[in-house]
């Protein structure tokens, strides 16, 4: 699996790269570099628009991909399935366009406290714009969010639940299928960010029963600035346009513009086409490997991780769930995460130090800052064997 | 490529374990907040003045190694120096952390074992959240505070 990503025989600082980031950022299989390539050199053109060869090819690779997003998250139909720049994008799609056709003053939207600042501030700006109110579902101690306060806060005025499916800064697996069916026991939509879920888990939005769900391409071995926003196919329907442009029409005069069908109307000014063709290339790869078995792998490498991590005196552990995957955040008593990231990075070992996006988070552990080490497939023990090895050495320096 | 051991010197080790001036000034003439929302260093530096003089100089907050022994040097060297002399220090640290690495970096006396944060591009912000806040505290007639992003 290792050999897939060329970027792993990368040497840093002379020492063989340990990529220990991948919730920030995943690296890219060679499958995905070449896909893109051959686009640039085989299929260049602009999608939907030209009646000549290329555009044919690229238009066929444009649409095969949202049909690959379809089935790879088991939508009902291809037409729920609008393509974004990523997770950022489409939450602000939503927010921008269903909450602000919904929300009214004294409306609430609820979020977690596990959120990454892509899933607050959109909401923070729609309530501002509504006078509608943000709510917030508290965690315990250990990064779980607190159903029973949540099915407390939820009432006949949430409109909108904004949940992660994985915490970014925790790795949190979240209760999302009931937090769906509770939700709509009193009438409000979820979005789900799955930002951190999809390159972790068999994602199928209809048992979900989601009503809105978004992620990246990047942290799923594609390519950044493509993202997918799934949506019930009513509600899109029911949705105005979030930005006007080209291609999202279906004609245009001074007087009225008449948009085009979902999910073009979507989808204004010419896409990273390039983009959208690395992640159908990131998906493809998905479906050549055991699923269950690369799930296993990294369940084993996260408890080895944690295990190993835990045994280090002064070391604390931010997010302890019972249902994880892919993150363990750490403090150490003798090092500031942002020293621990540059002694580490000398030492060939890129890992996430900072608020991860996540500062409420930081501040309900009352921390500023963790240092997170994330995992994707191609991580192995020998991986956690290197990052063991170098935090000795940060004990060296400020022991 | 540098050693580690030309960023985390000794002095700085030391300034970190033990920062100099790390406490409130009760009747400061100014007081500033700085902030790193990236990595979450956060200072509150207290300047008292007499006149054009600085009298007296502290901070209080959290952060990296790097962040707390350069506001901890910061307030060493700052003692007993006129505003305009600390404006200039500023400047002439801002250019030595900043500087290229090809040529020597400019000798600034005790606050150079901060040089290394140069082989550092993502330190350097690191090193200069105390400096930074100080500009934002002897400017005149300026509030809020000061953030390095």
């Amino acid at each position: 699996m290792r050999a897939d990503f060329p970027i792993l025989r990368e040497i840093v600082h002379g020492k063989p790269l340990v990529y220990l980031d991948s919730a920030n950022t995943s690296q890219k299989p060679e499958s995905v570099i070449r896909a893109m390539d051959d686009y640039y050199r085989h299929a260049n053109a602009n999608i939907h628009r030209a009646t000549h060869l290329l555009s044919e090819r690229a238009t066929k690779l444009y649409e095969g991909t949202r049909a690959n997003v379809a089935r790879f998250i088991n939508a009902p139909d291809a037409k729920s399935i609008v393509l974004t720049t990523g997770t950022t994008d489409g939450i602000n799609l939503v927010a921008a366009s269903y909450g602000r056709m919904v929300l009214k003053p004294g409306d609430e939207v609820l979020l977690s406290w596990l959120e990454h600042h892509s899933n607050i501030v959109p909401w923070q700006i729609l309530c501002e714009q509504t006078g509608a109110r943000l709510r917030v579902v508290p965690i315990n101690d250990l990064g779980e969010i607190d159903i029973q306060a949540y099915e407390h806060l939820l009432s006949d005025r949430t409109r909108i639940v904004a949940i992660s499916h994985v915490s970014n800064a925790l790795g949190t697996i979240n209760p999302a299928r009931h937090i769906v069916a509770k939700a709509h026991e009193c009438g409000a939509v979820v979005l789900l960010d799955g930002a951190q879920a999809v390159p972790h888990l068999v994602v199928d939005v209809q048992a979900l029963d989601c009503d809105f769900y978004v992620f990246s391409s990047h942290k799923m071995f594609g390519p950044t600035g493509a993202g997918v926003l799934y949506g019930r196919k009513s509600l899109l329907e029911a949705m105005p346009p979030y930005r006007g442009g080209g291609d999202m029409i279906a004609s245009v005069t001074f007087e009225k513009t008449a948009y085009n069908q979902v999910p073009y109307k979507f989808e204004a000014g010419t896409p990273n086409i390039a983009g959208v063709v690395g992640m159908g290339a990131a998906i493809d790869y998905f479906g050549s490997f055991d699923r269950a078995a690369a799930q296993a792998h990294e369940d084993d490498v996260l408890a080895y991780a944690t295990e190993r991590v835990r045994a280090i005196p002064g070391t604390r552990i931010i997010g302890e769930a019972a249902d994880k995957t892919g993150v363990l955040s750490f403090v150490l008593d003798h090092a500031h995460p942002h020293d621990v990231g540059t002694i580490l990075d000398r030492e060939g070992i890129a890992v996430r130090t900072g608020q991860h996006c996540a500062q409420p988070i930081m501040d309900r552990y009352g921390i500023a800052a963790t240092v997170r080490a994330s995992l994707a497939i191609y991580n192995t023990r020998e991986d956690i064997d290197a990052l063991i090895t170098s935090l000795a050495r940060v004990r060296e320096v400020f022991g | 490529m540098s050693e580690l051991s030309d960023l985390y010197q000794e002095v700085i080790l030391d300034h970190n374990r033990r920062p100099r001036n790390f406490r409130p000034i009760d009747n400061a003439s100014r007081t500033q907040e700085g902030y790193n929302p990236l990595c979450g260093d956060r200072l509150t530096l207290y300047v008292k003045l007499d006149g054009r003089s600085i009298v007296d100089v502290s901070f209080q907050g959290s952060g990296c190694a790097i962040s707390k022994a350069s506001a901890s040097l910061m307030t060493e060297a700052l003692k007993g120096k006129t505003v305009e002399q600390a404006r200039e220090l500023f400047d002439r640290f801002h250019d030595m952390v900043t500087s290229s690495t090809d040529v020597a970096a400019p000798d600034l006396g005790k606050l150079s074992v901060l040089s290394g944060v140069r082989e550092y591009p993502t330190r350097v912000k690191c090193a200069s959240l105390a400096w930074h806040t100080l500009k934002a505290a002897v400017a005149d007639g300026t509030d809020g505070p000061v953030s390095t992003e």
